[in-house]
Formats: structure tokens, C-alpha cells, sequence
């Protein structure tokens, strides 16, 4: 897609809501290095959302959307679940069907995109929470990566069942007190990053969303390496600061206590050999345009007498 | 009903850029009509199996997804052999009915054409994802080789799935033979594409009485194919970023229990079998009409669908031995469902017997519901678990039915 696409014609223009003219006239569909810091200074790809106040979801979505590569060729797949009420307001295409076949959809959908535009890039990207990816749809997660399906799978880890409640789920801590799970949770917090790296993952990182560039560099590379290689998973702790106590205004303070030593988010990466070849190469890579860039702007600078 | 209708006017030709142009396999792209009233069609010997793979050769199809259950096992399998052959773009193994009915609903949100196959317990473990395929207007096909659900476990013949199936917002076309079957599917395809239906179609067929056995099919040359999916005639946009990815509403419906939320998901439904029933004017001039009549002006008459409709005819020749005078009414389309059609074919009948391979009798209710006073219907005679219905049981379910009532009198 380009912006011609969603350019309007004279005659409907003024019947268009503000919204609509924000989005074509500075959205960043097709902006070379788009990224977090665009934040702010042009239309985000997320209207509003309609998650809880103070939810990190929320904030998961905006730096999600504004690290993909190419927001103009890309498709989300979501599944049922808190991230399913946020994707209507969301001006990149996405399915949502059921509940936890996320990754089979994806798998033929990706396939399907891959035969009809040879020529383009069209990055498929699917985003779900932990029941979905892990508990009811974990042999589709699996198996997409098992068949080294090419696109980027994100799980929204809040180590429970958000949306129906706060039911215990695979992710949620050993121990954890939780509906459907009154004595506590009796087994560990499912290792998926671990099962993804075995399972054919080039790319895992688990991390949390309490800063912006950590996301934007793993939502980046992963989709990068889903398009060259074959399957990346992120998983990014997003608590559901209702389910397990804390006011709107604490979602980060939790993540950052997670991610310090010796909890359980702390950032981690697998990368395979060929991945981390590609990652140097497009370091490599941005680094020279950097100074191709440095060194036309001296060029340009009038020299002085 | 059933009138005659002339060839040009059968369905809206196809509008296709490549219509008349080639694909790499040197097949020309062709309209439906060309293809079944013009082109000179020639016989085969073959197995229903086969007869699959001979319609998907000639389908255009853009995916298709796999995976074992008996009997459409070696049909997805030939289809595999097409895929090898440069015949579909895209064909693997799913890990399971239900991941491969995502796959094929991923693949037709991409847009493609896809056809999957499956079978009974195949069916009911895939069944969330039918309402998904017709709430999401994804017209793809699934042919249904029908087989016993039960436990303990069935490999047998048994068209109970059927039933499952009914309320989904699926067209569902029932074939007799191998040659309904290969017609169906091939038509099926451009019924179920028409921008005022575009929702799933299951083209059926009872398992091994129909894949597993030969019969003479009438096939058109095999350098012709159908046209390709336009992808862009859908009534709801394709998820491939090619048209404006504007969000789709303010406020989630489902977040929303309010008379919007109520009449969002009321008029959706309504509006899938709204689609089943626009299908109609489609399906008719295609398949002749919904339903196949014989002689009913007689008393007597078998109404049913797949193979029982070819044990019903025999029966009706063993009957016409004795001097016992029966019609039939062959039922090609579960849904949408020929009411008038069968209302009117039935109306001077005294007894209307409905011979099914499935112990619920499911096409009897269908058939009770709706014509006039409906104690006329017999239900039956059934066979169930994969026996085979010998024509001899439907003239003693006749006979029997019939002695009774003398004897009454």
C-alpha cells in the first residue's frame, strides 16, 4: 500500500472525520526508520484504545506500532482476548477469528501474501496474549515455527487470563493465588522463550515495555529476520495491573522491578548464527548511511574562508 | 423449477482480466458456462478420489491444506501431486483439523481460492471455525467426505456430520455420484465467489460409497480452467494492505452490550443467510434446479440426497416390478434448502418416505418442517455405522408402511 491509496477525493473530504486527515497527512506509512521517537510529532497508527486506564498494553501497542518496519505491507493476526478490543482502532489490517489459531491463520495467510506479491515485502505479525499463544493455541504457536513459518509472533505475557477475569494461565508464577487456581498455581511459569529457541525461533527476546527503544529494537530485528529467515517470538511483559492489584498509575513501576536482577523479566535474547549475521549486516548497513549522511551535510556546510 | 435455462444466460460470466489468456500449466482460462454447456466433455473411469483431484486440476485453486482422515485421505493426497505438478501455488500438512481450517480461513483472507477436504470426526474437531469462514465471508471450499463421528471408532460411511453442519451459514451441496461431485465442486467454486454470496461452501459426499468406488464421469478437456478469485469483488475488504486499513469502527462491538452491540451481530447473521438464500439465483440455472424430479404425480414418493438417492432408485424399479407405482426427489442443496421446491414436488403425495444413511434422520426433519401436513413424511429407512442400505430395505420399509395401513383399514 501507499499513501494514494487512503488519499481522499475533494468531493468527500470535508464528510471525513480529523482523525482520517491526521493519518494521511502524517502518518508514517512508508517512512524510512520510523520509530518510537515518532511518537508525538506525527499521527500514531492507534487511535484510542480500549483497554484499562494505565493498562501497559496500552503503551505496548504504541511502541509496537510505531517500531514496524513497514506499517504500509504489514498484517496483524490477533486472537480473542484484551488485545482483541484495541485492534479495531488500529489503521494496519488485522484478523481477528477465534480464539488461539492465531498462528494457523498466520501461517496461511503469510504463505498466501508471499505468492500473490513476490515483489513486495508484506510482513505478517501476530499479536496475542499468553492463554492464546500458550495454553489453548500452543500446538498452533509451535507448529508454525516447527514449519519455519516466516512472520514475527508477539505475546503479551500477563501471566493470566485478563479479559475473562484473571484465570490462571501457563505464564502465570508458580504459587500465584488466582481464580481457577484458589490454592495457588502448583506448576512453574511455562519457559516458552526456551521451547521457541528449540522449536526453530531465530529471534526470541523476552523483555517488558518499560522502555521504548528496548521494544523498538526487538519488534524491528524480529520482523526483519521473520522476513529473511524464518519464525522470531517476542515476549513482552505487559502486567494486568487490575488482576493482580495495583493502581493505573503503577504498571511501570512493575515492570521495571520485573526486569531488575533477579526477576522474572529480565531482558533476554536467543539469536541464531544466521540471524545475528543479518543483524550485523543491517548495522552495519544503517551505520553507513549515518556517515554517508554525516559527511553529505559537511559537504553541503559552505566552507568557511 | 427445474426449467430448462439456455446456456448464455446460466450465470453472470465471468468478467476476468485473464479470461481467454493462459497460466503456466497451458491452461486457458475459461468461463463456467464454456466449460460445462460448450466445451465437448469425454469419459473417465475413475474413483471419487480421483474425480476431486480431476475438478481441482481444472479449479485455479490458490491454496489448498492437508491432513490425513479416512476416506478423503488419498483425495488430499492427489491434490498434493497437483501441487508438485505446478497445478496450486501453495499445499502442506496442517497438524490437525482445526489448524488447517485457520490455515485455509488465513489463506482466503490473503485471497486466494482454497479447497481443503476432510471427513467426520475431521469435521466436528474443525467445526468452530465454519461460523468464522461465513461470519468472515471467506468463500472457501470444503468437501466433506462423510463418515461415522461415533465412538467406538468408524471409519465407516454415515452422513450424521451433515447435521452438525447445518446451522453454520455454509452453502452445502449434496452429491449422488462422482459426476455430481466433480460438477459440484467446479460450480460450487463460482456460486460460492459471487460478490452477493461470497461465504464457504462444504460440497459433500458419503465417504466411500462415492470416493472409494469408479464410475463414469463426463469431464471437459483438461487445457481449460476456471477463472481465477478476484480477491477485490469480496464484500468485505482483503487482508493484504492493498485498500485502506482505516480502523473498522469507534468501539469494539463487543464491548458494547447495548442495542448496538445486539443489532450489529443480529443483522451479521442476518445478513450470512441472507447470502445462503441470494446463492439461489446462482445455483439454480447451474445445478438445474435445487432438487431432480422424477414422476411425482405419483402417490409414493422417496425424497432424499447423496447415494441413498441411488438406492432409492433401484427400489423404485423393484417396486414398479410388483406393480407399485413410486416417485423421487433428489435433493442437491442442504442449504440453501428448495422449500418451495419440495413443497410443490410434493404436494399431491400421499407418503413420502426419506431413506437416509444416519441414524437422526436429520433430512426427515428438514423435510417435515416444512411441507404441509407432515404426517405424510416417513422417516426412514435408516442404516447407520456404515452399512450399506440395499435397495430391498426401502421396498420393505414401503411395503410394510403400506401393509400396515391396510391392515388398518
Amino acid at each position: 500500500m501507499n499513501k494514494d491509496k487512503i488519499t481522499l477525493c475533494e468531493e468527500l473530504a470535508d464528510i471525513m472525520p480529523p482523525e482520517y486527515h491526521e493519518l494521511v497527512e502524517t502518518a508514517t506509512y512508508g517512512k524510512e526508520g520510523r520509530g518510537w521517537k515518532d511518537i508525538g510529532s506525527s499521527k500514531e497508527l492507534i487511535e484510542q484504545h480500549s483497554l484499562c486506564a494505565g493498562c501497559p498494553e496500552s503503551i505496548a501497542f504504541r511502541y509496537i506500532l510505531a517500531s514496524l518496519p513497514a506499517p504500509e505491507n504489514t498484517v496483524f493476526v490477533g486472537s480473542t482476548g484484551c488485545t482483541s478490543l484495541v485492534f479495531p482502532h488500529v489503521a494496519v489490517q488485522n484478523i481477528h477469528s477465534l480464539f488461539g489459531n492465531q498462528n494457523a491463520i498466520a501461517s496461511g495467510l503469510k504463505r498466501t501474501l508471499k505468492r500473490r506479491f513476490p515483489d513486495v515485502e508484506k510482513d505478517v505479525v501476530v499479536l496475542a496474549g499468553d492463554g492464546a499463544t500458550v495454553d489453548i493455541g500452543l500446538d498452533m504457536t509451535m507448529q508454525s515455527w516447527f514449519r519455519q513459518e516466516k512472520f514475527t509472533t508477539i505475546c503479551f505475557d500477563n501471566e493470566l487470563y485478563a479479559n475473562t477475569g484473571g484465570q490462571e494461565s501457563g505464564l502465570m508464577q508458580k504459587g500465584f493465588v488466582a481464580k481457577m487456581a484458589p490454592a495457588g498455581k502448583n506448576f512453574d511459569k511455562v519457559r516458552l522463550p526456551e521451547i521457541a529457541r528449540e522449536a526453530g525461533c531465530h529471534y526470541v527476546a523476552m523483555l517488558t515495555v518499560s522502555k521504548p527503544n528496548r521494544v523498538e529494537k526487538a519488534i524491528r530485528q524480529a520482523v526483519m529476520i521473520a522476513r529473511e529467515i524464518g519464525p522470531t517470538y517476542v515476549q513482552l511483559y505487559t502486567p494486568c495491573i487490575l488482576e493482580i492489584g495495583k493502581q493505573s498509575m503503577e504498571g511501570l513501576d512493575e515492570m521495571k522491578d520485573a526486569e531488575s536482577i533477579g526477576g522474572r523479566f529480565v531482558m533476554k535474547e536467543y539469536i541464531s548464527d544466521q540471524a545475528q549475521q543479518l543483524i550485523d549486516d543491517m548495522e552495519a548497513e544503517e551505520k553507513a548511511k549515518k556517515k554517508a549522511a554525516k559527511e553529505a551535510k559537511k559537504a553541503k556546510k559552505p566552507v568557511s574562508a | 423449477m427445474n426449467k430448462p435455462v439456455a446456456s448464455p444466460n446460466r450465470v453472470i460470466k465471468s468478467q476476468h482480466v485473464k479470461l481467454g489468456t493462459k497460466n503456466k500449466m497451458d491452461q486457458t482460462y475459461t468461463d463456467i458456462n464454456t466449460m460445462f454447456y460448450d466445451a465437448e466433455r469425454t469419459p473417465s473411469f475413475m474413483t471419487g478420489s480421483e474425480v476431486i483431484r480431476q475438478a481441482i486440476k481444472v479449479a485455479s485453486v490458490g491454496t489448498s491444506v492437508a491432513y490425513p482422515i479416512t476416506p478423503q485421505s488419498e483425495a488430499a493426497a492427489l491434490i498434493g501431486e497437483l501441487y508438485s505438478e505446478g497445478y496450486l501455488e501453495e499445499y502442506f500438512r496442517g497438524e490437525s483439523e482445526f489448524a488447517v481450517m485457520g490455515q485455509c480461513a488465513g489463506a482466503a483472507f490473503g485471497g486466494h481460492r482454497v479447497f481443503t477436504t476432510t471427513a467426520g470426526p475431521g469435521t466436528l474437531r474443525a467445526m468452530e471455525n465454519f461460523p468464522m469462514w461465513a461470519g468472515s465471508r471467506l468463500p472457501i471450499q470444503v468437501c466433506v467426505t462423510m463418515r461415522g463421528v461415533n465412538s467406538p471408532l468408524s471409519i465407516q460411511p454415515d452422513t450424521l456430520e451433515a447435521s452438525y453442519l447445518l446451522e453454520t451459514g455454509m452453502l452445502m451441496w449434496h452429491a449422488e455420484t462422482a459426476q455430481d461431485l466433480y460438477d459440484f465442486i467446479l460450480k460450487g467454486f463460482i456460486v460460492a465467489e459471487q460478490p452477493d454470496v461470497h461465504i464457504p461452501i462444504a460440497t459433500m459426499c458419503d465417504g466411500f460409497f462415492v470416493t472409494h468406488t469408479k464410475d463414469t464421469v463426463m469431464l471437459p478437456p483438461e487445457n481449460l480452467c476456471l477463472t481465477p478469485y478476484d480477491p477485490y469483488k469480496s464484500p468485505v475488504p482483503c487482508m493484504d494492505m492493498e485498500c485502506p486499513p482505516i480502523r473498522m469502527m469507534r468501539d469494539p462491538f463487543v464491548m458494547k452490550s447495548n442495542y448496538i452491540s445486539y443489532s450489529t451481530h443480529a443483522s451479521w447473521q442476518q445478513e450470512v443467510r441472507a447470502a445462503v438464500e441470494r446463492s439461489r439465483k446462482h445455483t439454480i440455472p447451474l445445478l438445474d434446479g435445487l432438487i431432480d424430479v422424477e414422476n411425482i404425480d405419483r402417490e409414493i414418493l422417496l425424497v432424499s440426497s447423496g447415494t441413498a438417492v441411488s438406492q432409492g432408485r433401484e427400489a423404485i424399479r423393484l417396486l414398479e416390478e410388483e406393480g407399485i407405482k413410486v416417485g423421487l426427489v433428489k435433493i442437491k442443496t442442504i442449504r440453501p434448502f428448495p422449500h418451495e421446491e419440495i413443497k410443490e414436488a410434493t404436494k399431491r403425495a400421499k407418503h413420502i418416505f426419506v431413506p437416509e444413511f444416519n441414524m437422526a434422520g436429520w433430512l426427515a426433519r428438514e423435510i417435515k418442517a416444512i411441507v404441509p401436513n407432515n404426517e405424510r413424511v416417513v422417516a426412514g429407512p435408516h442404516v447407520a455405522g456404515g452399512m450399506t442400505m440395499p435397495s430391498e430395505v426401502i421396498v420393505e420399509e414401503i411395503k410394510k408402511y403400506l401393509g400396515i395401513e391396510v391392515a388398518r383399514k
